[in-house]
């Protein structure tokens, strides 16, 4: 058989791949899809949030077929103690109609998604590693796959084979991560029964909850989460693996540590562990985006390191660095150019949109994060807090004036004085204002 | 040389669970496969096929998400495939199943040329009966060979099979006249992993859909739930067998080992084994 050719070949069917495939089909072009697990999501642990936003510019109104879980109608952050906590939330009916975001389970998600390129015309095929790009010269031509006769070629390959990218590596865009670039986040899908998640959260009809909580992770940075699906709980949390290896721990102790939580354990009793899982997620921000196209390929989502952490957002950046992919290998089509210049379309579009300025503000978060004391950020600070809202609080013959001393000694000492405070305050803004 | 190979979609026996209440198969969430034993009769076929040149027709009765598997075989290299697929099959115990796939392959052979071999597996995964393949040899009056875990030869000239079966007892070599239908075992072959054209060629594949409309003369009465004439009377679920578990522990694996032959040395199932 002749080896065939087509416009594009997609490497990988999560979020990023899938938005490349439904928007190039859809614009007619031939287009592959390649996924390595049995399914799209076979390979995914995601449960989170899928915001509507960056989904509804590719598929409107997607909310009527997509396999959503629950709309979220307040969000809560949680400042752990040890046997306490300090909370701050918001909860809104303006969320509704359209809603702002929904929790979802990616291994469901992700095979609409997917499904959703097959109907525009893509073919969608699984079990499929491509193990490497097909060169001629600096030229991105095609992909070899595990399978027998195993090659393909297209003008051009979008790469979205996710955070461990092994295509971007071979791109040489991609190095190895330093372990204070990625985090691992373990996850447990818990489930419980529809009635019983309702009332602990505080819940009508379909309506949903996210927490997301900070310390009490054993003095590493991380951040944990616990979200609200049909009739399982998203329980997990994550930290840098730098973080990991200095402490010795083993990713699930530090979740079976975390549930202990007299806050947490509450909410978790009763449920049922279905399912365990973990995975790695890019942490470097803007620093570590690596050149996005090249002669005859892009790369997208999480392989091109386009997490912005601090608002949990992988998924929508993803898929919009996809359909910018898509976009501009749309107007390479026309114009018959592959090359960088013919693809710089999407340098530009991921530049001049909010997947850029997002990270770049953050971008100096990474390195505060790395150089600051993990141990102040997301243990002693949470603890001070939550000391001080239990002075407070508390009344006991102690005058207020006194009280509130007290309280603002304990955050300061934390901090390792007022003038440490102050400075860690302002690093850390500046570090989210870049 | 037309071979046809009559598939079932079944869920994935590694990931099954029974539903406590009514004991029956939990089929909702558990990813669907080709029936184990299918696929090696599928092989078969597609050696032959390379070998000497066949056609390959895969059939399956079931529900529209049975083109999954359909396509699987596609992608292995079979050259068409049918689904069988109404509500009114529904609930088909093995007798209307089998009239159903016995007029499917009659219809094959109608459509796409004589038929000289039928296989199928030895039994499927889900309902583990292994009477459906006998069941269309007997309707077809095709001979059945049930148990085959190797083909010998096929001969197109003299229009012979000669095959092995596994019993309980031994080997049985068997020489019949074409056609024939096979009921196969897992040591026949090693299936294949699909290869990229194929997979391509798969993904762009639309299997052939036959309701019961498309067949002339089928008798209503012999399909579905009102053909079955089985009735599961009860279901259950055999209680877990109780055994004493001891740990034991040692200072080395060599010491454990040591331990435990001592101890199997001196247990009743040694002696009763005659060991002792």
């Amino acid at each position: 058989m002749a080896t065939e050719h087509f416009d594009a070949i997609v490497v990988g069917a999560g979020p990023a791949g899938s938005a490349a495939a439904y928007t190039m089909a859809k614009a007619g072009l031939s287009v592959v899809l390649i996924e390595r697990g049995e399914f799209p999501g076979a390979k995914n642990i995601f449960g989170g949030v899928i915001y509507r936003k960056q989904l509804e510019d590719i598929i409107p109104e997607f909310w009527k077929e997509a396999p959503l879980e629950r709309e979220v109608v307040e969000q809560r952050l949680w400042l752990l103690g040890d046997q306490s906590v300090v909370t701050l939330g918001h909860r809104n009916e303006a969320f509704k109609d359209p809603n702002n975001c929904w929790t979802g389970l990616r291994v469901k998600f992700d095979q609409w998604f997917a499904s959703k390129a097959e109907q525009a015309g893509a073919l969608n095929i699984y079990e499929t590693v491509v193990t490497e790009l097909i060169r001629e010269g600096n030229k991105v031509v095609g992909v070899r796959t595990d399978r027998e006769e195993g090659d393909l070629y297209a003008n051009v390959v979008v790469v979205a084979d996710g955070v461990n990218s092994l295509l971007g590596k071979s791109l040489g865009v991609h190095r190895e991560w330093q372990p204070d670039e990625v985090s691992l986040a373990v996850k447990e899908v818990i489930a419980m029964p529809k009635e019983k998640i309702m009332d602990r959260f505080n819940l009508e009809g379909n309506e949903g909850v996210t927490i997301e909580f900070v310390g009490n992770t054993l003095g590493m940075a991380g951040l944990g989460f616990l979200y609200t699906n049909q009739d399982t709980l998203s329980f997990g949390v994550g930290v840098m693996v730098s973080d990991l290896k200095k402490k010795r721990v083993k990713p699930y102790e530090l979740l079976e540590s975390v549930k202990q939580h007299p806050m947490l354990r509450r909410l978790l009793q009763g449920g049922e562990t279905k399912e365990y899982a973990g995975h790695l997620i890019p942490e470097g921000g803007y620093h570590s985006i690596p050149p996005l196209s090249g002669d005859g390929w892009v790369i997208c989502g999480d392989a091109a390191q386009l997490v912005n952490f601090v608002h949990r957002e992988g998924t929508n950046l993803a898929m919009t660095s996809g359909r910018f992919a898509a976009e501009a290998i749309i107007q390479a089509h026309t114009k018959g150019d592959f090359s960088r210049v013919g693809l710089s379309l999407y340098d530009r579009l991921v530049r001049e949109s909010f997947v850029h300025k997002d990270l770049k503000k953050y971008k100096g978060l990474h390195n505060f994060l790395r150089d600051s004391d993990p141990t102040l950020m997301f243990d002693k600070l949470p603890r001070a807090l939550n000391d001080a809202a239990y002075q407070m609080l508390l009344v006991d013959g102690v005058p207020k004036a006194e009280k509130q001393r007290m309280a603002m000694r304990g955050i300061t000492d934390a901090a390792g004085g007022l003038m440490n405070l102050v400075k860690l305050g302002a690093q850390g803004w500046r570090a989210m204002n870049g | 040389m037309h071979i046809v190979v009559c598939i079932k979609q079944v869920p994935d026996s590694r990931e099954i669970r029974i539903d406590p209440n009514t004991n029956t198969l939990v089929r909702q969430g558990v990813p669907a496969i080709v029936n184990y034993y299918d696929l090696h009769g599928l092989e078969e076929a597609l050696r032959f096929k390379d070998e000497v040149g066949a056609r390959v027709t895969v059939i399956s009765m079931g529900p529209p998400s049975a083109e999954k598997a359909l396509r699987q075989c596609i992608a292995m290299g079979a050259d068409e495939a049918v689904l069988v697929s109404d509500r009114a099959f529904a609930g088909a115990d093995t007798l209307a199943t089998s009239y159903v796939v016995a007029l499917t392959v009659e219809k094959v052979a109608e459509e796409f040329g004589p038929v000289d071999v039928v296989f199928c597996g030895k039994q499927t995964l889900d309902g583990d009966t292994g009477q459906v393949g006998p069941g269309v040899a007997c309707r077809l009056d095709y001979d059945q060979l049930t148990y085959v875990e190797k083909v010998v030869d096929i001969n197109e000239q003299s229009r012979t099979i000669t095959v092995h079966r596994h019993l309980e007892d031994g080997v049985e070599v068997v020489q019949t006249q074409l056609p024939v239908l096979l009921t196969v075992l897992a040591e026949l072959n090693k299936p294949r992993r699909a290869s990229l054209p194929g997979v391509l060629r798969a993904a762009r594949y639309k299997p052939i859909v036959w309701s019961t409309n498309d067949f002339s003369n089928i008798d209503r009465t012999k399909i579905g739930l009102k053909g079955s004439p089985t009735i599961v009377s009860k279901t259950w679920v055999p209680e877990p067998r109780k055994v004493n578990t001891e740990m034991i522990e040692g200072p080395t694996p060599q010491a454990i080992a040591a331990e435990v032959t001592k101890r199997l040395w001196s247990s009743e199932a040694a002696s009763r084994l005659g060991w002792s």
